[in-house]
């Protein structure tokens, strides 16, 4: 599909601002990627709104209440052989996620190369990866329930710190679950080979730009709520 | 390698069953169909609900609706209009039937995520309905959903009614996405040979910029709405302040409700132009096809269209004056909103150039666009008032805001359904509707929308506060704003009635009508050169078409017939007049 893409164009660049130019005034495509991919990416720019909006709304919230807010290197600190440890699953949970899109990024060469098996087992760690962030979320999550955190009450402070908290970690939570049956629904194809009968491993690529689009807003969601 | 045409790397095989040809369809068509009728059909639920409010408002000795009735109406016939109706129709419903035909793809991109956005917007439908049957019956919050109020006891329908209205909104915008994603990927990467982005009917720039807006717009109605999901159900504190209410204290403390006006308004003043551009879009096929010119300044109007879709993100809080504002806030958006009416201005002079010394076809479609321009340029200037903040200060919450925003967002949006309907139910059934009928509903609909909506300027310059179920009891409406009141109540209920007429005329003609052929406007666009009428399955047969100039070749000089399709190659030497503007 890809030099289908490329086919019928007129090779006409002196650079970039000639090339954008070109692209958007010729007819059929303005860019030169697949439906998929294009679709992804616009998708991700709405998806992008959403979080956006999320992040906005809890720093609003953070702003406006009146409570005291929690001091987060305590609220997130990990109790292990009797140490208190601040950030340490944080820090697992991120290195996790950061660890998953290097993986990623692995299965899409894989899957260019034409390698099948390694695709999919990189798509497979991957998905592993991703189901024990989702797995560690689920424990931080009791530790702050047994705290005594819930969505509307908090008896560090503010109320707002459970409700924000729960939402947007819930909320991305489910992105990444989501994305685990992604991964694994595309892995399966992959090992069937049927992107090798269709000639294209690109949607192995496009549920990458998911993956790590999941990834990112994560590191953002970390900032926002466990440095600031 | 041989030239494989990028829309039929997906051609799928023609469906054969009656089940996966008209229900479980794929087909763009028949989507654009199911989305019509089901938007048509809340539409009259919606329009119900109006009638039934002026009922009350007018006569108020019938004590047919009560106050809590009166709001539960209110809102859903706002919301309804707005979203389920006018937003739903413009995009899933003409959006869907046209941009494909008029880009020359065969279908949308992904025709079975097309097809999951409809079922989605029919269960976002369906749970608004059972709204009706809740305790409590649905929300009486105002289609603005402010919390605290929308949640807080006194409220009508403020436990299962908001939620329901909640839960059917977020279901419409997983809808609306699915269906966006598809018509924004369509246009950008679908487009037959030769269609370049500024070949393209003024329909699809409009189509194609609300569904960007309303991909980036959503995500504030949905974050607002899980907010507020959250609040209602599990007691967080988003939006809710410390407050007691009916005595009692509630459970929340510390929340901001200004979040939420912000968020819903980031949603709703974006919200106004994704109903707004395709009725320009498609207003500007109407004029320049009947009026047999091409339309003045395409390049214009297309920059027109993109203007005015970046900077309706740059103006939410105009609706905000009477919450508090900074002052320097209140000016930049006051200025913010004057500036998006520059853009608009010039469309307006566009389309009042193109009907310049044109060859005007007063045919059923085109009594309806010159209504839009004449309702939408009345709505427009009452609009410049409200934009300032110290004129709006006064007029807020009066009818006069009524008035401005049925004229603009209201009447003006729905003659251009109107008259796109006429204008391409020839397409979808290969019959004409009926004429005596169509101009009968124009002229009952136009100057009756006038005679509603007109007087309610004077009674909001008088004072007369709106969401107000009963008048009697205050003693600054005088008598003669009663009458008034009444006469407005019948006029609305005989433009409600006519509407009969159309229904009648629709689904009449559609079995019984002139049999059209396949280009009875005798019109330019793709649309109408399909092999076809209505198209088939995939709907350019063998051969995709091939485009060569743009789509409003009208009355080109020196030339025989008097319009151009789009596919016809251009002269080999000399030049029309088509093609220095191509
Ligand atoms: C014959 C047609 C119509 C009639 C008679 C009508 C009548 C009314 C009435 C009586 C109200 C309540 C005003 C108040 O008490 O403050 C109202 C509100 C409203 N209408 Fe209409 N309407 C019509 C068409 C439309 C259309 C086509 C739209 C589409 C945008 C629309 C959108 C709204 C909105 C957004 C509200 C505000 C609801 C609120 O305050 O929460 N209406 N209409
Ligand atoms: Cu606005």
């Amino acid at each position: 599909m890809a030099d289908q893409m490329s086919a019928n164009r007129p090779q006409v660049q002196n650079g970039a601002w000639r090339s954008l130019v070109d692209d958007w005034s010729s007819d059929r495509q303005a860019f030169r990627v697949s439906w998929g991919k294009a679709m992804m990416w616009i998708f991700l720019l709405s998806d992008t709104f959403v979080f956006s909006l999320l992040l906005i709304g809890y720093m609003a919230v953070r702003l406006t209440t009146p409570q005291p807010w929690p001091d987060t290197s305590e609220v997130f600190a990990l109790t292990v052989l009797g140490h208190e440890f601040p950030l340490l699953l944080i820090a697992i949970m991120t290195f996790i996620l950061i660890t998953s899109s290097g993986t990623m990024a692995m299965a899409v060469n894989f899957g260019y190369a034409r390698n099948r098996r390694l695709a999919a087992l990189f798509m497979l760690f991957t998905a592993i990866l991703g189901a024990s962030f989702v797995g560690l979320q689920a424990f931080e999550w009791t530790d702050l329930i047994q705290k005594g955190v819930r969505p509307w009450e908090n008896p560090m402070g503010a109320p707002q710190f459970g409700s924000a908290f729960f939402m947007i970690t819930g909320f991305h939570g489910l992105h990444v679950s989501i994305g685990v049956l992604y991964l694994l629904i595309v892995a399966r194809k992959v090992l069937r080979g049927d992107y090798d009968r269709a000639g294209s491993y690109e949607p192995v690529e496009i549920a990458g730009l998911y993956w790590h689009f999941v990834d990112l807003v994560w590191v953002f969601i970390f900032a926002f709520f466990y440095l600031l | 390698m041989a030239y494989v045409p990028s829309a039929d790397a997906h051609a799928h095989g023609e469906p054969q069953s009656f089940v996966t040809k008209y229900i479980w369809s794929q087909d763009h068509k028949v989507i654009a169909i199911q989305y019509s009728l089901t938007a048509i059909a809340v539409g009259i639920v919606a329009l119900v609900l109006s009638g039934l409010m002026r009922i009350q408002l007018g006569m108020p000795e019938t004590d047919l609706v009560d106050a809590s009735a009166y709001y539960q109406f209110m809102t859903l016939h706002g919301m309804i209009m707005v979203v389920y109706l006018l937003t739903a129709l413009f995009l899933g419903g003409f959006g869907n039937y046209l941009i494909p035909l008029m880009v020359g793809a065969r279908d949308m991109v992904f025709p079975y995520v097309n097809m999951l956005s409809y079922w989605f917007y029919l269960l976002s439908v369906l749970v608004l309905m059972a709204s009706f049957f809740v305790p409590g019956g649905p929300t009486g919050a105002g289609w603005t959903l402010y919390p605290p109020q929308a949640i807080t006891g006194g409220t009508p329908g403020a436990g299962w009614g908001i939620l329901t209205m909640l839960v059917s909104l977020a279901i419409f915008i997983v809808a609306a996405t699915m269906g966006g994603l598809n018509y924004v990927t369509t246009v950008l990467q679908a487009r037959t040979r030769g269609m370049t982005l500024m070949r393209m009917p003024l329909t699809v720039w409009g189509i194609f910029i609300a569904s960007i807006m309303a991909l980036l717009a959503f995500p504030a109605l949905f974050v607002a709405a899980v907010m507020m999901i959250l609040d209602a159900t599990l007691g967080t504190s988003f939006f809710m302040p410390a407050i007691i209410a009916m005595g009692r204290e509630m459970p929340h403390e510390g929340g901001s409700p200004l979040l939420f006006q912000h968020l819903f308004w980031f949603f709703g003043h974006p919200e106004v132009y994704i109903v707004a551009l395709p009725a320009f879009g498609l207003v500007s096929d109407l004029i320049s096809t009947h009026a047999r010119k091409n339309i003045f300044g395409y390049h214009m109007m297309v920059w027109a269209i993109v203007a005015i879709g970046v900077l309706s993100f740059f103006v939410w809080a105009h609706h905000m004056y009477v919450s508090g504002m900074n002052l320097s806030f209140g000016f930049f958006f006051a200025i913010s909103t004057l500036v998006i009416a520059v853009p608009t201005a010039i469309k307006v002079y566009n389309w009042i150039l193109t009907l310049w010394q044109a060859d005007i076809h007063l045919t059923v479609p085109m009594l309806f666009a010159m209504g839009f321009i004449v309702t939408f340029v009345v709505g427009g200037l009452t609009g410049l008032f409200l934009g300032n903040v110290v004129v709006d200060i006064p007029l807020a919450d009066t009818y006069f805001v009524v008035a401005h925003f049925h004229m603009v967002m209201g009447v003006a949006p729905i003659l251009v359904v109107f008259g796109a309907l006429y204008h391409w139910f020839p397409k979808v059934t290969g019959r004409m509707m009926n004429d005596t009928l169509g101009q009968l509903h124009f002229w009952i609909t136009f100057l009756g929308t006038y005679i509603i909506f007109f007087p309610m300027h004077y009674l909001g310059i008088m004072g007369m506060p709106r969401r107000y179920y009963a008048y009697e009891d205050y003693e600054f409406i005088p008598q003669s704003a009663h009458d008034l009141n009444t006469f407005i109540t019948y006029a609305a209920l005989v433009v409600g009635a006519a509407q009969v007429l159309f229904l009648f005329n629709l689904f009449w003609s559609a079995l019984h009508g002139r049999p059209s052929g396949g280009n009875p406007w005798r019109a330019t666009s793709l649309e109408w050169q399909t092999p076809d009428t209505p198209p088939k399955h995939g709907n350019w047969g063998e051969k995709l078409p091939e485009v060569h100039r743009w789509a409003y070749d009208y009355n080109v000089p020196g030339v025989e017939q008097d319009f151009i399709p789009q596919t016809e190659p251009q002269p080999e030497s000399g030049h029309s007049a088509g093609e220095e503007r191509t």
